[in-house]
């Protein structure tokens, strides 16, 4: 009987292996073949040892990526949780006004920032207006993390917001009959709840803000480059798949790395909170 | 006799699945109803029907049956690299006149059977057996045009008649440039007077350190975005192609044009059909009827480029007939054409373009090899580029500490209540 019932199970799960193993490992195995190979497809290591060149690019990209992370986190935690205390069906509403933007194309939505940021753009015209003196926001790195924080922040919003949905109030109000003050209580009680939600939350925003490279040419000016920039101009332009290849091997290393330190985060208050 | 002959021929070949050269019947035309023809074309380059113009593709299905699945890409890298990775295939495609010559040389287009093609005519003698395709067999030229200098005439106080007012610091922060190395590089070499396609590592190596040069002047790399930002008035410089200026022109009257005195790059985009296309018979037909009189003045119209058919630009009806900045004067100004670079300099230019576009100037070097002065100004940016990397390197290194830090904490911590 288990048996069958295990075969039954493994059939199920098949179409998503055979997807997996078609969409996922093997591009990755791809990759790597890629990054080790040359244009006629012999063994090489010239382009892993061209890496080192790009390392301000990576170093930069990825100071970007946790700043862009930690700012959505600050603005994501306060909001996902006053979505939560709301009723359901203002939950709902707030829910949907996060997901609106994203009806529309994440490429339209980053183009219009440069309307907004440029010199004689709405901002600054308006500033100019009322009498400020205008701010040269745009072409600066500030203005790719702006567009990294706008792009991403729902994919901060929506984990957390739906950890701290199921959570179970009676916690909080438990930790409060014990004498816990409000710091207590969200130090206590709603943040390590809620972990679980942060860290997918962490990891959703981190992972495009390092890769982005959209966002960077149209906020940045492209006078610099970050690593999906490089990446993808090899791609796109240069017809350079085996250096693209590698770069991009490099980039999937450490964000295995940097997930590998958030699942860490998230193991060691499963273990408190239990 | 000639005649009698080819007429034989004919008949023995539409007896035979074989494909030769010769015109195609009507009959054969008509069998082509209902079957579908893939064209891989730039962005906002045919007439599409807008504001009451002639609608090309929906004209073409209309008057032979075929369904047109069209297609766009952005610049010819793009194009070469979708097309060589697979996946994809098309029948006609309009690639650049040096992309032509690399498509040719590696076998990637079909020759072109003229005979499909009676309205070639109107394409003069000097639009015809270009360096690109020196005996014509593989391409039909689509638009002519070439690259200028675009300015604000109310930023800029006097018409520059140089390129080097892109590098010019009076208009830091308000330059654009080109985001792509061909185009890029060629500026910096018209300066240099330098040859375009030059296959020598020193000189593309001077024509990079030019450009990293200009950083200094802080050039926003760009791509379409240059009309947002030229029409509102956001920057003052940057080097497009006229039939583009022609367009920002219209939305911003400010703007103004000049074909710097060093020289600018002269291109042509024509129409090729693909090795391997499915339908190549429509592909001719499509070719033909792009260079049909009203048509190509529907498309010249729309784009704003030249037009290398003589039908349109000796039609005094012609918006821009005559105009002195889409057809000058031969010898008015100095021009160049792309060639075809081997594939060791194509690698080398991706590298520089790399490194141009991951260089930060150190903020006192104007001065560079070129324009004359300190002659170790790369010395001191490469210090200024390990300055950065080191900035990020102890922001992200603080930022693992203090979760190591908080981890180790929490850690002891937890020992510390276990053992309480």
């Amino acid at each position: 009987m288990s048996k069958r019932a295990s075969f039954a199970s493994k059939a199920v799960a098949s179409p998503y292996i055979v997807w997996a193993a078609l969409f996922i490992i093997a591009p990755l195995l791809f990759v790597v073949y890629y990054s080790f190979t040359n244009a006629s497809g012999d063994f090489t290591l010239v382009y892993i040892q061209t890496l080192p060149k790009y390392l301000p690019t990576f170093l930069r990209s990825i100071w970007f990526g946790i700043v862009a992370t930690v700012i959505c986190l600050i603005i994501a935690f306060p909001l996902a949780y006053i979505i939560s205390q709301k009723s359901d069906k203002a939950q709902r509403t707030f829910v949907l006004l996060v997901m609106l933007p994203m009806w529309m194309s994440f490429l339209i939505r980053t183009y219009s920032w440069i309307a907004l940021l440029q010199d004689t753009g709405i901002i600054n015209s308006f500033l100019g207006k009322i009498g400020i003196h205008p701010v040269h926001m745009i072409n600066t790195g500030g203005a790719v993390i702006l567009g990294m924080v706008y792009n991403f922040l729902p994919y901060m919003i929506l984990p957390i917001y739906s950890v701290m949905a199921k959570l179970d109030f009676s916690m909080v109000e438990a930790c409060q009959d014990l004498g816990g003050n409000t710091f207590n209580v969200i130090k206590r009680c709603i943040i390590p709840m809620s972990l679980p939600g942060v860290v997918s939350g962490i990891t959703m925003v981190f992972v495009p803000s390092v890769s982005t490279f959209y966002i960077s040419q149209k906020l940045g000016g492209g006078s610099f480059d970050l690593i999906g920039d490089v990446i993808e101009r090899q791609f796109q332009q240069s017809y350079n798949y085996n250096l693209g290849a590698s770069l991009s091997l490099v980039l999937m290393v450490l964000i295995v790395i940097s997930m590998a330190i958030m699942n860490h985060f998230s193991e060691g208050e499963g273990e408190m909170v239990i | 006799m000639k005649r009698i002959s080819a007429l034989i021929i004919a008949l023995i070949l539409a007896l035979t699945p074989l494909e030769l050269s010769y015109a195609a019947s009507d009959s054969e035309i008509e069998a082509l109803r209902g079957t579908k023809l893939y064209v891989y074309n730039w962005g906002e380059y045919i007439s599409d029907g807008q504001d009451g113009t002639i609608d090309v593709n929906a004209e073409f299905e209309k008057k032979y049956g075929i369904k047109v699945v069209y297609d766009t890409f952005d610049n010819n890298e793009v194009m070469y690299s979708k097309l060589k990775s697979g996946g994809v295939s098309y029948d006609v495609v309009i690639p650049s006149d040096y992309m032509i010559a690399r498509m040719i040389k590696e076998g990637m287009l079909e020759k072109i059977d003229f005979d499909n093609i009676p309205n070639y005519k109107y394409i003069p003698e000097k639009y015809r057996n270009l360096n690109y395709d020196p005996d014509n067999e593989y391409s039909i030229p689509f638009t002519v045009s070439y690259v200028g200098l675009i300015y604000n005439t109310k930023m800029v106080d006097e018409a520059p008649t140089s390129w080097k007012a892109l590098w010019d610091k009076k208009y830091a922060n308000s330059i654009l440039m080109f985001n792509n190395p061909r185009d890029a590089f060629a500026i910096a070499q018209s300066i240099l007077g330098m040859d375009y396609n030059m296959e020598s590592d020193v000189a593309w190596r001077t024509a990079a350190a030019l450009l990293k040069e200009q950083k200094t002047v802080s050039p926003v790399y760009v791509n379409d975005e240059v009309f947002l930002k030229m029409e509102s008035g956001e920057d003052a410089l940057a080097p497009y192609y006229v039939g583009d200026y022609l367009t920002m022109h219209d939305n911003n009257e400010d703007l103004a044009f000049v074909y710097p005195k060093e020289g600018v790059n002269y291109f042509v985009d024509a129409a090729c059909i693909l090795s391997g296309a499915k339908n190549k018979l429509a592909a001719e037909l499509y070719l033909n009827f792009l260079n049909e009189p009203e048509i190509a003045l529907a498309n010249a119209e729309y784009i704003c480029y030249g037009s290398p058919n003589e039908a349109v630009y000796t039609n005094p009806e012609y918006s821009y007939y005559e105009d002195e900045l889409l057809y000058p004067e031969e010898g008015a100004f100095q021009t160049q054409m792309f060639k075809n670079l081997s594939p060791e300099t194509l690698a080398l230019m991706s590298t520089l373009w790399d490194d141009v576009k991951n260089y930060i100037p150190s903020g006192n070097s104007y001065a560079s090899i070129f324009f004359g002065g300190e002659e170790n100004a790369l010395g001191a940016d490469a210090e200024k580029m390990t300055a950065e990397t080191v900035k990020y390197a102890i922001c992200i290194g603080v930022f693992l500490l203090l979760c190591a830090a908080f981890l180790i904490f929490r850690f002891i911590r937890k020992k510390y209540r276990e053992n309480v």
